[in-house]
């Protein structure tokens, strides 16, 4: 039997939004031009639109993150969505509730779409092959394998800067193994058609084999960044610094923390770009992370259309 | 069955808009063929404020039926909606469903002073209390058939009409 896309239905459209690992380009494409759209309703006196009016669309993050959920939240809430959150870090799963019957519960209340976010690799998926067939979900980063809705956020980013994904060189620096955000990253890049993703990272920092994802590996900052088009930083976390991966932030910062002098080796019309929250003084300098060819607030801001995108397109694609 | 040539209809269209109000208002036009048509009437009668478009995708009644459209454009309201007069613009108008949907959106912009709408074909089969002040010509149409308007690349508008269970 072949094994199915999970997140699309048996005509190729798109039911949950897992990972950006095996989608096709025309589905990436087709949420990027929708999000177009969703921006200049996030630029409006009325930033609301009636598209999910009466949806329910339950937040369920068993792992505790106040800004994605918050912009899951306000994008849900522009599409009219009624939203409810539900911290399960502290409610339900410390009583020993099981995740599914937690999901059987909240679809028994009629829920239409839910928002996974969860410390489990595959979390969401468990839960889009258990909910009904008419019942939607987007993962919202699962442990260290996939955090879709940022990459497409990082892409609709690019691709207002840069305009075109075929002659970009792309580099993707920092804690790569532990990050979720990374791997959606390098999937969606390389199926946009970027000819060269690159990785910055120390050796302890890289998953084994990591050049099978399509991406050239380095080491360096001065060699891994020339001609560089796009600096994607990724965030260190605090557990990684004290951990065996790293001598100390200190020591990270001085090889990988990006300053205005490791800029100037990259392109000089690069930008910029972090999933935050930043560590200043870990991964990127102030002085880079506030400077001219920083486009990290407009992430955030470009974060709320695509994501109403991604919601209204699922909450339309009923089977 | 013939169809009225759509350059004839449009300087009709134009004619009656200039006879009525002028140039002192703003004119919107509805994606597709409604920009099309609002572009040329913004050109032929030298409309001061800019020319605003509409994806009415994001407020159509049909959304739970048959989800969203597969190419949303980005609508474009580069006016002060507030207070304005506003002609807006559609190709062929039919249901009503597709002007309903305009107005709710035009009014998340702002309240404004009026509301008109300028139409090529008006073929009837209302299901909705809306009617249009400008009309190219009024065409009684089957249900079964679906009227479009065509623009060449050298900008030429034509009609077409087709058999719905083909365009689908």
């Amino acid at each position: 039997m072949i094994n199915r896309n999970p997140q699309l239905d048996e005509n190729g459209v798109l039911q949950h939004l897992l990972t950006t690992e095996g989608l096709p380009a025309s589905i990436l494409l087709h949420i990027l031009d929708t999000a177009e759209s969703f921006v200049g309703v996030t630029e409006r006196d009325v930033k609301k639109i009636p598209l999910l009016r009466g949806k329910s669309i339950f937040n369920l993050f068993f792992e505790p993150s106040t800004r994605t959920r918050t912009t899951f939240e306000i994008a849900a809430k522009r599409l009219s969505a009624d939203v409810i959150n539900l911290n399960i870090a502290v409610s339900a799963q410390t009583k020993g509730e099981a995740l599914l019957d937690t999901v059987n519960n909240l679809s028994a209340m009629n829920a239409d779409m839910f928002i996974v976010r969860h410390a489990q690799s595959g979390a969401a998926h468990l839960i889009a092959k258990h909910v009904r067939p008419d019942i939607h979900v987007i993962n919202a980063g699962d442990g260290s394998h996939a955090h879709p809705t940022q990459a497409l956020l990082d892409m609709f980013t690019i691709r207002r800067y840069k305009e075109d994904f075929h002659n970009l060189r792309v580099a993707i620096i920092g804690d790569i193994l532990h990050s979720r955000v990374a791997r959606s990253q390098i999937h969606a890049l390389t199926t946009l058609g970027v000819p060269e993703v690159r990785v910055i990272a120390p050796k302890t920092l890289l998953p084994k084999m990591v050049e099978r994802l399509g991406v050239h590996v380095y080491h360096d900052m001065a060699k891994g960044l020339k001609d560089i088009d796009v600096l994607m930083m990724l965030r260190l976390q605090n557990e990684r610094m004290k951990g065996a991966n790293l001598p100390s932030p200190e020591e990270y910062f001085k090889y990988y923390g990006l300053t205005p002098e490791k800029l100037l080796l990259a392109r000089r019309d690069a930008i910029v770009m972090h999933p935050g929250p930043m560590n200043r003084g870990v991964e990127i300098d102030s002085a880079v992370a506030d400077g001219k060819q920083s486009v990290i607030l407009p992430q955030v801001t470009f974060g709320i259309a695509v994501r109403m995108a991604v919601m209204s397109i699922l909450a339309g694609n009923q089977v | 069955m013939q169809l009225p040539d759509a350059e004839v209809l449009f300087k009709s269209l134009a004619k009656k808009i200039q006879s009525d109000v002028g140039k002192d208002f703003a004119l919107v036009g509805i994606y597709t063929g409604g920009v099309w048509l609002a572009e040329r009437l913004h050109q032929e009668l030298a409309i001061t404020q800019p020319l605003g478009t509409l994806d009415v995708s994001f407020y159509r009644d049909d959304f739970d039926k048959i989800g969203l459209h597969s190419q949303v454009k980005p609508s474009e309201i580069p006016f002060e909606v507030e207070g304005a007069h506003i002609i807006l613009v559609d190709d062929v108008l039919y249901t009503g469903r597709t002007i309903r949907a305009a107005v709710n959106e035009l009014f998340d912009y702002g309240r404004p002073a009026s509301i008109s709408l300028a139409t090529l074909v008006d073929r009837g089969g209302r299901e909705l209390p809306i009617a249009a002040q400008y009309i190219g010509i009024e065409l009684e149409l089957p249900a079964d058939k679906m009227l479009v308007l065509k623009r060449e690349d050298n900008g030429k508008l034509s009609l077409d009409l087709y058999d719905k269970s083909f365009a689908e």
